[in-house]
């Protein structure tokens, strides 16, 4: 059952001819027509499909007509707004969610790899048949990335998506029918299905309809798919999101055997990686410094300013900040500090910029102190620096209301940077005359060094390692014995790693064990001992069904393992 | 937290144990990146600290022609001044009606408590509290500045004791009474000399906040005034009421929660015979939220009634009549600017303060941008302006377009002259700026004529309201597109009343407006209102040899002759000729039409209208709406927009292998469902990586670039998780979730 659902969930793959071309078919009539043939869905395929290809091109021109109509009522901007002259429209970014099969980023990147600057231009017809037939195994990988070769069945003369073979030359790609590119799991037969009609005409025929919603049909991959995206958009979606099954390998990075990166190590080796189009990114940031008086002048006049865009906005800001604000009190806030709070912006201004003294009650109390101060003295002028408006810590409601309410004083000048993409919807109509808000995107390509350097914003490659010293750094500052505890509960923790429904240790046992290896003598020690541990977070209890209390450890076993071996060579 | 706790550990190794010591450190130059704070103060010296306000600096920073840009910022802060004042006058005018009605509704409510104490008491009985619900509508951006003007109105009228609540302050019930007694306290002592300051200062903090202190309060207050130094009594009573009211206002009353707004009214309405109270309930939505809000039990102790403010369609209205059609103000929008903001309001927010704020920019952005703008301000001042202008600015004159096509058309000399001799060029720029200005004059008069026109038409094919028709008459030549002539083609049928009724108020229009050339104009209206009155007399007439011929009719009876006279009718009517009243109403028409075409004329034909026009509408969508997820899509999809490196040019929907390591893995994780393995797609970045690197991927490459390119990977991804496209999972070990959908 699973098979076939996964089957149906491959055909309607999406994103395999160009991408752009079908989000923008998408963009284009996509919703007009989800909404037209929504009624139709519930009747039977064949009837449904017949009127699909009964929809006539004037139609379609139509539809696109009134979607550019409504555009432009939008004032949407999508053909002349932006500087650069991009264009994307709501739909190509806002789309629904495709299925998604999982060898299909190593297929865009052999693909990349392949593709040399400039694209190649393909040629169909030279396109080498290429039976398949080798036993399946869906979740096989080879180190290098290659020849997973198999296919059920014998009917699919080519495996190689349309977009690989747009793609791809030719002679490449006969040059061995086992290359990465030509390599396809079982899951992905049925979007090839699609695919490979342009390039055989032979083989037009009516695969046997194991699927609901997709029978073959002549046309042109492009069209066929914009066609079954519109037709099974709704139930493509739910289809999406209704299985849990997720599709991917189960290859974990610690069978990589890669070296696990703390921050240092990181930073050197960034620095030894070639820095990548420096006069292009020279020639951005020129661009944007030169808005440096533009802005001051908008600050003044009671404006806020908010950048937006791709890459790091720090260096700019600070580069604003050194040149135009040396002679000025100014604030300077790292939203990305992962301890930040809106609380400890007030301070500083409270007792740094207001030399205040004295506590408050609550922040509501200090941002009323703060405002009377400003309005009181016209004199005090305060500039208010915050990369990363969109912090995890200060995108809360309240913090952005205080900070609002900070930016709407007339004498505090706010610029702020942001990069989330979901940022603006931090901002209700209130806040935002509050903040009276002048967008500049300034975008700059730069990496987010600084941004990303605290651990709560790196991936589990580095919160191993940072977990591991963590640990080590408390359990050295421990007494021996405390240390023996926690050993003993690692040990057994690993014992049981192969557990699934491990419940944890529980407190008796834990207690016997320590009284067994003299680590304990009554049962308080040990309970004050695992207090301590508490309060470092280095166990957990959970209380089970029957009302034990259970310990664990919540580290991952990989760490943990290491952590072992470390204390091992230590002792 | 042991996470936090070792991150900042590793960094502070990373970084140097110096850096993370020198949280103490003041002044200049000091880093922003630590370990263990995230705000930073910076404090000049105070001997290096500005005095004055630098603005005007900024203004003329970065930019060549610097004479005139301080003239230019004084413009244009004058004419933002001007503006600004013209538009709080708009608004207060637009509120005196709901106002006025306000404060009549406050002097009734508590009329009783005022005369005499015991029927108050009595009526009281009930314990309703009198409640005036004020509908403000959706913009709620805009409601800040009706309630301050509101409080500043009762302040001044009714009562010193204005209470202002909003939701957000007011979590529970005791943060809302702590908040009223503050606000109350603070009423109290601007109506007392500040002596008693410190003394309530204390009392503030010390009293239990409770409804039982606050008539305490009230009482002593009531006292006080009453036992105060005559001359003391005078001023307070001719502003205030005895016993004045105390008026609370809850700004958003839809954000408040429902428990602490009931709770309140129960409360007060106990105690409702000790002081009067009156609420204002500031409504967003619709009055129904206050019986939505509120069981019946609790509404039952509110006498509620209702008012309704200015719709902010209408409010828009009276500020573009105000602001742009009229020559008051010298500064104009050009159509796609205008067009910008309006539908800024009309699909995003709904408030004029926003579209305000828009204008304010434009404003700022022309005066900076177009060096020529130091010529936009009146008349007179600009003529004598234009006589001090330097050599450049009059270069710059001769680079308008506008200015280059009137060039273009002036006899040879004439454009010798134009183009060499400044003195000339200033004093032709002279009448161009006279002709410009009377260009406008008519402008907006016909404007209006035309509007009055347009709006008796059925569909309204120009729009029905004014910065419809003005936005089209801007934008191009009106009386070549459809819909004019579609409303032409409809005033042709118009009644004979309606037509002169609309020729009434177009004489009106022309005889208001200052416009000299008007006078003929209204002479022919006049006239053609004379004209109509004749055709009643004349219509008569036709009427009765009409009817004379029906007679006729009546009286044949033979077959025959009925048959001829009634072709013989037939034939008369089909070769007829149009009535008078036709002929007159398509010599009216015609006139009308001739009036739009000379008066009309879209604005960028005019020479010089660069200096008066602000029309780049992009920059201002650009600030004011802008799309920062289209801005990150182009750059993740087509880095190219931005780096234009030749190498990273591509198509439609592919991305170069030399893309910044972002674009990469971004385009890579496109290509996956819900979860995404790391592995996965590490090699596939790999892959990639160094295949452009030119190493061949098969060959063991070397540790150090493997470890370069998996640090690369690293960063990639975490940039990723920054910009909100992934997050860590824990479904399955080593994958992260995507979180967006599609392309984005």
């Amino acid at each position: 059952m699973s098979q076939l659902e996964l089957k149906r969930n491959k055909v309607l793959e999406a994103r395999f001819v160009a991408d752009e071309d079908v989000l923008k078919h998408i963009s284009d009539n996509g919703g007009v027509k989800v909404r037209k043939d929504k009624a139709q869905l519930a009747l039977n395929v064949k009837r449904f499909v017949k009127t699909l290809e009964n929809i006539s091109d004037d139609d379609e021109a139509q539809e696109i007509l009134k979607e550019q109509n409504y555009v432009a009522v939008l004032g949407a901007c999508a053909e002349d707004s932006l500087r650069n002259g991009p264009s994307a429209g709501g739909g190509e970014i806002y789309s629904f969610q495709t299925p998604k099969r999982s060898g299909k980023m190593a297929e865009l990147a052999s693909e990349l790899a392949q593709t040399p600057g400039k694209n190649v231009t393909f040629e169909s017809s030279q396109y080498p048949e290429k039976p398949a037939s080798t036993p399946q195994s869906s979740k096989k990988y080879s180190a290098s990335n290659k020849a997973q070769l198999k296919s059920k069945n014998n009917e699919f003369v080519s495996t190689t998506p349309y977009r690989l073979r747009k793609r791809l030359t030719a002679p490449s790609l006969r040059s061995d029918s086992e290359s990465d590119y030509s390599a396809s799991c079982s899951e992905e037969e049925e979007e090839d299905k699609d695919h490979k009609e342009t390039s055989d005409v032979i083989l037009d025929r009516k695969t046997p309809s194991k699927t609901r919603a997709a029978p073959a049909s002549k046309k042109t991959p492009a069209k066929k798919l914009k066609e079954e995206m519109t037709s099974n958009l709704v139930e493509e979606y739910f289809e999406a999101h209704s299985s849990s099954k997720v599709l991917t390998s189960d290859r974990t990075l610690q069978k990589l055997q890669k070296r696990k990166l703390d921050q240092q190590t990181l930073l050197v080796l960034l620095n030894k990686a070639p820095p990548a189009f420096t006069a292009e990114l020279k020639e951005l940031n020129q661009q944007h410094e030169s808005l440096f008086s533009k802005w001051m002048l908008q600050l003044h006049l009671g404006f806020s300013i908010v950048l937006y865009g791709l890459g790091s906005k720090r260096d700019l800001l600070e580069k604003f900040r050194t040149s135009l604000l040396q002679d000025s009190v100014h604030l300077v806030v790292n939203g990305f500090f992962p301890s930040i709070t809106v609380r400890s912006i007030l301070n500083s201004i409270t007792e740094e910029v207001l030399d205040h003294v004295g506590t408050f009650r609550s922040p509501l109390d200090q941002l009323d102190l703060i405002m009377k101060r400003f309005k009181e003295d016209s004199s005090l002028e305060l500039y208010l620096l915050i990369h990363n408006l969109d912090s995890k810590m200060l995108r809360g409601d309240k913090s952005q209301q205080i900070l609002a309410q900070l930016a709407s004083l007339p004498n505090i000048h706010l610029i702020a940077s942001i990069d989330h993409i979901n940022a603006p919807l931090m901002w209700d109509q209130a806040k935002q005359s509050l903040y009276n808000w002048l967008w500049y995107e300034t975008t700059t390509f730069s990496p987010y060094l600084e941004e990303t350097s605290y651990e709560n914003s790196l991936l589990v490659q580095q919160s191993g390692s940072l977990a591991l010293s963590s640990l080590t750094h408390v359990l050295h500052s421990l007494t021996p014995n405390a240390r023996g505890i926690f050993r003993l509960l690692a040990q057994y923790h690993l014992e049981n790693k192969d557990n699934p429904s491990y419940p944890g240790l529980s407190f008796q046992d834990f207690y016997q064990r320590c009284r067994e290896a003299f680590l304990v003598n009554s049962d308080l020690t040990l309970r004050a001992q695992l207090t301590e541990f508490r309060d470092h977070k280095l166990i957990r209890t959970k209380r089970g069904t029957d009302g034990v209390e259970y310990l664990l450890i919540p580290v991952d076993n990989g760490t943990l393992t290491d952590f072992l071996e470390k204390e091992d060579e230590d002792m | 937290e042991i996470c936090a706790c070792a991150s900042n550990f590793s960094r502070a190794r990373s970084l140097g144990w110096a850096e993370v010591l020198d949280t103490g450190a003041r002044g200049g130059r000091m880093s922003t990146s630590s370990v263990s704070k995230g705000c930073f103060v910076f404090k000049p010296s105070s001997k290096k600290r500005r005095i004055l306000s630098p603005t005007a600096d900024y203004f003329s920073q970065g930019k060549n022609d610097s004479e005139d840009s301080d003239l230019r910022f004084a413009t244009c802060q004058l004419l933002w001044k001007q503006i600004n004042s013209e538009t709080e006058k708009i608004q207060e005018e637009l509120n005196k009606q709901l106002f006025d009605n306000l404060i009549r509704f406050l002097r009734q409510s508590h009329s009783e408590f005022q005369t005499k104490k015991t029927e108050w008491m009595c009526r009281m009985k009930s314990s309703e509290i009198p409640t005036a619900a004020l509908v403000l509508g959706v913009n709620v951006t805009d409601h800040e500045v009706t309630f301050k003007s509101l409080s500043e109105v009762l302040q001044d009228n009714v009562t010193p004791y204005v209470i202002s609540l909003q939701a957000k302050e007011c979590p529970g019930i005791k943060h809302l009474l702590q908040k009223l007694m503050g606000q109350l306290m603070d009423c109290c002592v601007d109506l007392d000399s500040s002596e008693e300051e410190e003394c309530v200062n204390i009392s503030q903090k010390k009293i239990r906040c409770s409804m039982a202190s606050l008539s305490k309060w009230y009482e002593s207050v009531t006292k006080k005034t009453g036992s105060e130094t005559p001359s003391k009594k005078r001023t307070s009573s001719s502003r205030h009421w005895q016993s004045p009211p105390i008026v609370v206002i809850f700004k958003d009353m839809e954000s408040f929660t429902t428990k602490v707004l009931q709770d309140f009214i129960i409360i007060s309405s106990q105690h409702i015979h000790e002081f009067p109270l009156v609420l204002i309930f500031g409504i967003a939505t619709s009055p129904m939220i206050i019986h939505r809000l509120l069981p019946h039990s609790v509404s039952s102790l509110l006498c509620i009634e209702l008012f309704q403010s200015l719709s902010c369609k209408e409010h828009l209205a009276t500020v573009i009549d105000k602001l742009l059609l009229t020559t008051q103000f010298p500064f104009k929008l050009s159509e796609k600017v205008l067009q910008v903001l309006i539908n800024i309001f009309l699909y995003h927010d709904f408030s004029v303060q926003n579209f305000i704020k828009g204008f304010q920019l434009s404003i700022v952005e022309h005066f900076y941008s177009q060096p020529l703008s130091v010529l936009c301000c009146q008349l007179l001042e600009a003529k004598k302006r234009v006589n001090s202008l330097p050599h450049n600015q009059c270069e710059n004159i001769r680079s308008l377009p506008s200015f280059r096509r009137y060039v273009e058309s002036q006899v040879s000399e004439k454009q010798i002259a134009l183009l060499t001799e400044d003195s000339f060029l200033k004093e032709v720029t002279q009448t161009l700026l006279e002709d410009l200005h009377i260009y406008h004059e008519n402008y907006f008069t016909v404007l209006r004529c035309l509007h009055v026109f347009t709006t008796s038409l059925p569909k309204y094919p120009l729009g029905k309201q004014i910065r419809e028709l003005h936005c089209a008459c801007l934008g191009k030549r009106v009386w070549e597109t459809e819909e004019y002539e579609s409303a032409v083609q409809l005033l042709r049928m118009l009644a004979k009343d309606e037509l002169v009724a609309i020729l009434q108020k177009c004489a009106e229009i022309f005889i208001s407006s200052s416009g000299k050339q008007f006078s003929n104009t209204v002479e022919k209206l006049e006239e053609f209102l004379a004209r109509f009155q004749n055709l009643e007399a004349e219509t008569n007439e036709v009427q009765d040899v009409s009817v004379s011929s029906q007679k006729e009719l009546q009286k044949k009876t033979d077959l025959y002759h009925l048959q001829k006279t009634l072709l013989a009718l037939k034939e008369s009517k089909r070769s007829k000729k149009l009535t008078k009243f036709e002929m007159l109403r398509f010599e009216v028409v015609d006139f009308i039409d001739s009036l739009v075409r000379s008066y009309l004329a879209p604005a960028e034909m005019q020479t010089l209208n660069e200096v008066v026009y602000f029309n780049t509408a992009n920059t201002l969508r650009e600030h004011l709406n802008a799309a920062p997820r289209i801005a990150l899509h182009t750059a993740l999809n087509n880095p190219y927009c931005y780096l234009k490196n030749q190498t990273l040019k591509s198509d439609v929907g592919c991305i170069s292998n030399t893309a910044p390591d972002i674009c990469i893995v971004y385009k890579l994780h496109l290509e996956c469902g819900r979860l995404i393995n790391l592995v996965d797609w590490l090699e596939a970045f790999s892959t990639v990586v160094t295949a452009v690197e030119g190493t061949d991927p098969d060959s063991v490459a070397t540790d150090q670039v493997d470890e370069i390119i998996h640090a690369r990977f690293i960063r990639a991804v975490s940039e990723l998780e920054l910009l909100g496209f992934i997050k860590p999972s824990k479904q399955k070990t080593d994958h992260v979730a995507r979180l967006t959908w599609g392309g984005c």
